[in-house]
């Protein structure tokens, strides 16, 4: 039976956006040099939520040099001191972590139940757990007086806006580092809310800079001489060409890029766990998550009750307004990746597998995807071999635990993986021989600052979180 | 006392556990420091560069999956067997690198001296480089290094002993397989390891040795869809740059050249070089109201 639910919206009244923002440089909200500005729309409805600066390489010069003179008084300080500024901007945070939650759902198109239960107490944790590590990074194994790098530029996703910013601002600032940032082109407001933080916490000026706008602005960041270190979350071909674009030079790099996790469930799985960590491990921020369980490895004694559970399960997902609260499945982010999920989608019936979604309806405005699985899907497929980034899930069969981990392996990318079973020595064996930077055994899509987060192979390189993702950015 | 004519080595390379000369059926000639030919060395082709590449991922799960306890006694067998051909390796260094006697002896005294280094390493990178993550949650979270993969290896021109163990050892040590292009003109102290190594127990496939042009081999080495990471040590600044920029293609794991005196104390830099971090998460579920409280 279906339950029908009232509508419960969150409100919108907690955040005031305003008709327009400049970029942050050095402390201050400027125009881009040029005057260039772009819209940025809510995903779900296709309102125009601001209108936000384009930065132009001039633009970028001038954080880069208001980030490089910042950089001397900020390194120097006591870590005692820098630790304070990030225990500050935590503590914030926390206090405005109900308008952040709203902002972010309203210009990604993410649940609020996400927003509020999951991006952004991360966000506030990584902020804490980091903020303790600055006058504490003689003890990190890097040596006793491990240096910053000098200056990062910064260029990050729009699947989840504000927590990318705090895994990239908050080690680089607990080590000593300035930071020049750029936000994804569809999703920029969270980082410029979060400059007015910087600026409540009393943060020096020049110490973190958000310059707004599309790719360029992001490749003359990266390609610029000021900087010493890049850290990127965003594509393998972009990861790939921005380390073609630091090849020769001192800059230090960190990539955390593309995925195509394999979710593999024994045949001793517990089914409604498995179903659980299956939705989630695929829907969650509507499949737009690097790390997400994209293909389902299912042994094929149990596939038919598997598969009829999961088809049950997501019957009951709901999708829509994003900040209703109890929307399980919100809107994808742009119309490009909407037309890249379409494109992929197709190219998973053109290629002979079977597609599969509940009826849902969807919004008439907005960008909207129905959670979709694919069966009768080979190896070869595109959809088992290119990440799709949208909430579609690809479902291939094993018999054997070897055949299990040949198949999860046979990817480009290295990023996650999950394991389904009640077997604890067969659990470790596949977590041994899996090449993949975070294995999920009986759970999936956990996140925590204390734990380092990142892929092999193609899916990058350099952890993000815990003791390793301070490695980032020392000069070890 | 009548002059025996002493016996000369063809020296040959190092893959896979055997000895084969270049496909190519290609040689060039090396000279000590005053230009004295001393023997002719295989000028390896870019097929023996994928071959070798093929040779190292062939080897990589075992060596990868051996314990490593296990990897420290090979790598302390290396010692061993180094040190019993001591005066073999003297007299090519001194040769290669125009080295008096006991300044040569000094390099492969510090270069079997750092064998032992990294075989003790072994079992003590996993200590160093992971260990469990407290997460705000029920649940047990351990972070585990792991080898990268194949590593291709351009060994330091001009220490063509020390320079090289420094920077093959730990590339093993951590379970990685490697193809290592020896210093362009000075290759026999290298070819000659090889053959330390086959004597070992180093299983075949794990180092990977090939003499010839450097930047004519590590090109294909760069762009080798296979191939997981690559230390420049021996590139020069231009030749590192355009394969570092080959080496984005499959996005290897790229360490730079930089200054270093081989002869310092090491460090962990080039053990840690080559490591993923594996993050594994496991529910620690709950023993109800019944579980003790202590």
């Amino acid at each position: 039976m279906a339950f029908e639910y009232a509508p419960a919206p969150e409100s919108r009244s907690v955040v005031d956006i305003a008709p327009s923002y400049g970029l942050f440089i050095d402390g201050e909200f400027r125009e881009a040099s040029d005057g260039k500005v772009f819209k940025t729309v809510s995903p779900s409805t296709e309102e125009v939520l601001s209108e936000v600066a384009q930065a132009s390489a001039e633009d970028v010069d001038a954080a880069v040099k208001a980030a490089r003179k910042a950089f001397e008084k900020w390194s120097a300080l006591p870590g005692s001191e820098r630790a304070k500024y990030l225990f500050r901007i935590a503590r914030i945070i926390q206090e405005r972590s109900r308008e952040l939650a709203v902002l972010e759902t309203l210009d990604n198109g993410k649940p609020i139940k996400e927003t509020r239960d999951a991006d952004l107490p991360l966000v506030a944790a990584h902020f804490f757990y980091y903020a303790g590590w600055a006058d504490k990074l003689g003890h990190a194994g890097f040596g006793a007086n491990p240096k910053p790098l000098g200056v990062a530029g910064q260029v990050i996703p729009w699947n989840f806006p504000l927590l990318m910013l705090a895994w990239k601002i908050a080690p680089a600032l607990a080590a000593g580092n300035t930071v020049v940032l750029k936000p994804a082109e569809t999703t920029p407001l969270s980082a410029l809310f979060f400059a007015d933080i910087c600026r409540q916490a009393g943060l020096p000026k020049g110490v973190v800079n958000i310059l707004t706008g599309d790719g360029t602005a992001g490749a003359a960041l990266v390609a610029h001489d000021g900087i010493d270190k890049v850290a990127f979350t965003g594509s393998t071909a972009v990861g790939k060409a921005i380390a073609r674009t630091v090849a020769g030079t001192d800059k230090r790099l960190s990539l955390e890029l593309g995925g195509k996790g394999a979710n593999i469930v024994f045949d001793d799985a517990p089914i409604d766990q498995a179903v659980e960590g299956i939705v989630n491990g695929i829907f969650f921020n509507q499949g737009q998550v690097c790390c997400a369980g994209s293909r389902l490895l299912v042994q094929e004694s149990i596939q038919d009750e598997l598969l009829d559970a999961l088809k049950r399960r997501m019957s009951t997902l709901r999708v829509g307004d994003p900040l209703d609260k109890n929307t399980d499945v919100g809107a994808i982010n742009s119309a490009e990746q909407l037309a890249r999920i379409t494109a992929l989608a197709d190219s998973g019936e053109a290629e002979g597998a079977e597609r599969w979604a509940p009826a849902c309806e969807l919004p008439d405005a907005g960008y909207w995807f129905a959670p979709t699985i694919f069966t009768n899907v080979t190896q070869a497929h595109r959809i088992a071999r290119e990440e799709i980034f949208g909430p579609v899930l690809s479902v291939l069969s094993f018999r054997t635990p070897a055949e299990a981990v040949a198949k999860a392996n046979n990817s480009q990318y290295g990023l996650s993986a999950g394991i389904w079973t009640e077997k604890g020595s067969r659990m470790l064996a596949v977590a041994d021989k899996l090449r993949a930077g975070v294995i999920w055994a009986n759970t999936f899509n956990k996140f925590d600052p204390t734990s380092p987060f990142g892929g092999y192979k193609e899916s990058g390189f350099g952890r993000e979180g815990g003791r390793h993702g301070l490695e980032a950015y020392l000069d070890v | 006392m009548s002059d025996r004519l002493s016996v000369f080595k063809t020296y040959k390379l190092f893959v896979g556990g055997k000895f084969p000369r270049s496909e190519s059926g290609r040689v060039y000639e090396v000279t000590d420091s005053k230009g004295k030919w001393l023997a002719n060395a295989p000028l390896s082709s870019r097929k023996d560069a994928r071959d070798a590449v093929v040779a190292a991922r062939k080897a990589f799960g075992g060596w990868s999956g051996a314990t490593a306890y296990n990897r420290g006694q090979i790598l302390y067998r290396v010692a061993e067997m180094l040190e019993g051909r001591r005066e073999q390796f003297v007299a090519e260094v001194a040769d290669a690198e125009g080295l008096s006697k006991s300044k040569a002896a000094a390099q492969v005294d510090a270069a079997i001296d750092r064998w032992v280094w990294y075989a003790g390493w072994t079992d003590k990178i996993a200590q160093i480089a992971g260990g469990t993550n407290p997460v705000a949650g029920p649940f047990f979270n351990v972070s585990s290094p792991e080898p990268t993969g194949v590593v291709a290896v351009l060994a330091p021109q001009e220490s063509s002993l020390l320079g090289l163990v420094s920077v093959i050892a730990p590339a093993i040590a951590a379970g990685n397989t490697v193809v290592v292009v020896t210093s362009e003109r000075s290759p026999l102290p290298a070819l000659s390891l090889g053959e330390v190594l086959a004597t070992s127990d180093v299983p075949g496939g794990v180092v990977n040795v090939l003499s010839g042009k450097t930047a004519e081999i590590a090109a294909p080495l760069a762009a080798h869809q296979d191939v997981n990471a690559i230390d420049l040590a021996g590139a020069d600044a231009e030749l590192a740059k355009a394969l570092e920029v080959a080496a984005a293609d499959n996005l290897k794991r790229v360490l730079r050249p930089q200054p270093v005196d081989w002869a310092a104390d090491p460090g962990t830099e080039r053990l840690m070089a080559f490591l993923e971090t594996k993050t594994v998460w496991h529910p620690t579920g709950s023993l109800g109201a019944g579980g003790s409280s202590y």
